[in-house]
Formats: C-alpha cells, sequence, structure tokens
C-alpha cells in the first residue's frame, strides 16, 4: 500500500538512517571505552592481588541490554527474519515473554 | 484538514494548546482518565478528577470550538491499591450519564501485576453491567507484548463484551496485528521514545489498511507533542496517499468508534455554520 518508489524512500530517508546509524555506532565506542577505562582502572587496583583485569569487558559482553542491541543489530541485517518483519522481529526480541498460563499463576 | 484526537489529557495542558489544536484543525477531542504523577489518597480525589474532566474541560474546549469528550476510570499505576480503586470503581456511576461521558477508560495494565488484573477485570465488570464502551492503555516497552496479550486474553473469555466497542490503545508493529484480527479497534499513540512515531503510523497504515485503525498523540504532563496527529496527516500526505484514506484515519473512525457511546452527540463544521445562520 506504500505509495512512494523504493528508490524515492532511500533517497528521502538516507541522512535520516545515516544519522542514526552513526547515533548507534557512537554509542558502541562509548561503551568500549568506559569499558576499557574501567578495565585498567581494575587492572591498577589488581596488581599483587592475583585478580584478572580483564573482568569489566567480559561483564559488559554477558551485560542482556548489551547483548538485546547486538542481537537486534543481527535482525537488522535480516539474518533471522522475512523481508519486511524487521521491525516486529525487534520490538518482540525486545519484550518480555508472554505465558498462556499466566492466569493460573496468578490464580485469577 | 478536520481532524479529531481520540487519546489527549488536556487536564495537563494549557489552554494555548486548544487555541494551537484547534488552528491545526482538531474539531474533537477524548479524554481518558489517568494518572496525574502521583498517586491521589481517596475517592474523593477522583471524584473532583472526573468532575474536571465532565465539567471543567468541555467548557474550555468549547472556547475554541473544539469538542470534548472523556472516559472514567482508576488507571493501572494505581490499581495497586485494591481497596482504593473499588471505591472509585463504585463512584463511577454518578457520572456515566453525564455528556459527553464516552465510557470506562483508559484501564489496562502497567507492569502486568496480579492486583492491576484483579482491578481491570472489576472495570470490564463495570462496563458490561452499564453498557459501556470500553479504552484500553497497554503497557510501555518491553511490558507491553506480554501485557497486551493478557489484555486480550481477559477481553476474549468475557462473552458480554462486543469487541467494536473496545478501543486497544498503544499498539506497536508487535501487537497491533493480533488486536485487529481478533476483531477490537486500535489505536497507534504518537508519543516520543516510548511509543511510535508519525513515519511508523504511517508503516502501520501502509501495512493493516485503515479498517478499525486510529492515531492518537496522548499528549499529558510528560514529553508529548499535542499537535503529533498533524504530523501524521503531513507524513500520509508527503507519501501521496489520498486524503480519503486520512481523512478515515483522523476524522471518520474515531466518529464510528464514538458512535457506540449513547452520550456521544457530535456536530460537524457544516451544522455548525448552519446554526449559526439561523
Amino acid at each position: 500500500m506504500s505509495q512512494a518508489s523504493p528508490t524515492r524512500i532511500l533517497d528521502d530517508q538516507y541522512l535520516t538512517v545515516r544519522a542514526k546509524l552513526i547515533e548507534v555506532a557512537a554509542v558502541l565506542d562509548r561503551l568500549d571505552r568506559a569499558a576499557g577505562q574501567a578495565s585498567a582502572v581494575s587492572g591498577q587496583s589488581g596488581v599483587g592481588s592475583g585478580q584478572g583485569s580483564a573482568g569489566a569487558i567480559d561483564d559488559l559482553d554477558q551485560e542482556p541490554k548489551r547483548a538485546a542491541i547486538e542481537q537486534a543489530i543481527q535482525i537488522l541485517l535480516r539474518g533471522t527474519v522475512d523481508p519486511g518483519e524487521r521491525t516486529e522481529a525487534i520490538q518482540r526480541l525486545l519484550s518480555r515473554r508472554y505465558a498462556q498460563d499466566w492466569r493460573q499463576s496468578f490464580g485469577v | 484538514m478536520d481532524y479529531i484526537d481520540p487519546h489527549i489529557h488536556m487536564v495537563s495542558r494549557i489552554t494555548d494548546d486548544y487555541a494551537t489544536l484547534a488552528r491545526m484543525g482538531c474539531v474533537a477531542v477524548s479524554e481518558p482518565a489517568f494518572w496525574a504523577g502521583f498517586d491521589r489518597g481517596s475517592a474523593d480525589g477522583f471524584r473532583d478528577y472526573f468532575r474536571q474532566l465532565t465539567e471543567v474541560e468541555p467548557k474550555r474546549a468549547a472556547q475554541y470550538g473544539i469538542q470534548h469528550y472523556c472516559w472514567l476510570c482508576i488507571n493501572a499505576k494505581e490499581a495497586e491499591n485494591v481497596s482504593l480503586s473499588r471505591d472509585v470503581i463504585k463512584m463511577i456511576p454518578e457520572f456515566l450519564d453525564a455528556p459527553g461521558v464516552l465510557g470506562i477508560g483508559e484501564i489496562g495494565l502497567n507492569k502486568n501485576t496480579k492486583n492491576e488484573v484483579i482491578v481491570f477485570l472489576e472495570h470490564l465488570d463495570l462496563a458490561a453491567k452499564y453498557d459501556q464502551p470500553i479504552l484500553i492503555h497497554t503497557p510501555h516497552l518491553e511490558d507491553k507484548y506480554q501485557g497486551t496479550r493478557m489484555i486480550l486474553d481477559m477481553l476474549d473469555s468475557d462473552s458480554r463484551l462486543q469487541r467494536s466497542r473496545v478501543l486497544v490503545d498503544h499498539v506497536e508493529e508487535h501487537t497491533i496485528g493480533e488486536v485487529l484480527d481478533r476483531g477490537y479497534w486500535a489505536g497507534m499513540t504518537l508519543y516520543p521514545v516510548t511509543k511510535c512515531t508519525p513515519q511508523r503510523a504511517a508503516d502501520m497504515i501502509e501495512k493493516y489498511g485503515p479498517e478499525r485503525l486510529m492515531a492518537n498523540s496522548a499528549g499529558d504532563w510528560g514529553p508529548s507533542k499535542p499537535t503529533a496527529i498533524p504530523d501524521l496527516i503531513f507524513e500520509l500526505r508527503r507519501r501521496g496517499h489520498d486524503e480519503a484514506l486520512i481523512r478515515r484515519v483522523v476524522y471518520e473512525n474515531p466518529i464510528s468508534f464514538f458512535r457506540n457511546s449513547r452520550n456521544f452527540v457530535f456536530h460537524d463544521r457544516a451544522e455548525i455554520a448552519s446554526r449559526r445562520q439561523v
């Protein structure tokens, strides 16, 4: 039902998408820098204590929000969803699960 | 283009907003009862709020030629206080015959808790007993999908309710299909960060068509834009959609849905102009 051609949509939206992609890249870089700094601090404080210094970066990789962002980026690349279904797939990825037996759990 | 905002919280907006809405083509608004930004302490606090919705706001809106309608309830955020919720539900029938009261709303879930469910079910019972249409709030962000499914489960299991008299609001890409497939009306809320942009709403109109679909601003006391519907109109025009499709979503569909209420008395511009000439 879209009235516009793919070329027109791309022309219209290119700068907007470009800006949003750069914004996402900047946030990920910021996260990396913050993790690197935390790691350096952790390494200094760990000298002589026998503690490793890679904990901060490892922790970030295991952080659920970071993992969700990575998975969402994979969906953008259309690795796992049908064409035209990326938005709904990302919405579902970022949603709590629905359990059909919720009424029994609540006793209502 | 004339349009109707079926979900906007004008008690939280300044009078200049009414003037701006009127200049942008808004001819009517419907205002669901909602959370004031703090938990109210007594049923009398809600009684005053319902008087504001039924007596004060219609007059404020009328100064700018806007027809004001409303919906009554205690919202999901305050539903954790079940005792207070029951007091408010018991008091609501006092207002159901007031002019412009369209039904029960915006009821729903917020964090999908047991108490929210209990209060939601009691609101459904109230709506059924008093033959009222229903306007439903669905949760935000990661709670939306789960909460919307739970709400649909409860609606589907109450055989007294007619699906054509229920509007499920704040739908997004992962909830709109199920709401429409099950025969309910769906509302897309154009609201920064937590809901939907005009561009994504236009995408959903293109994907699902205009049947039983509306758009609203949900303008309130938070970061929100009361003129978001004109933004959607602009986006649809920019994409080349015809005026009939746009008018259906932003004007005719709200009127069709509101006609489910016996308190809905609407005058279009032509009627108002002809009355002035008499």
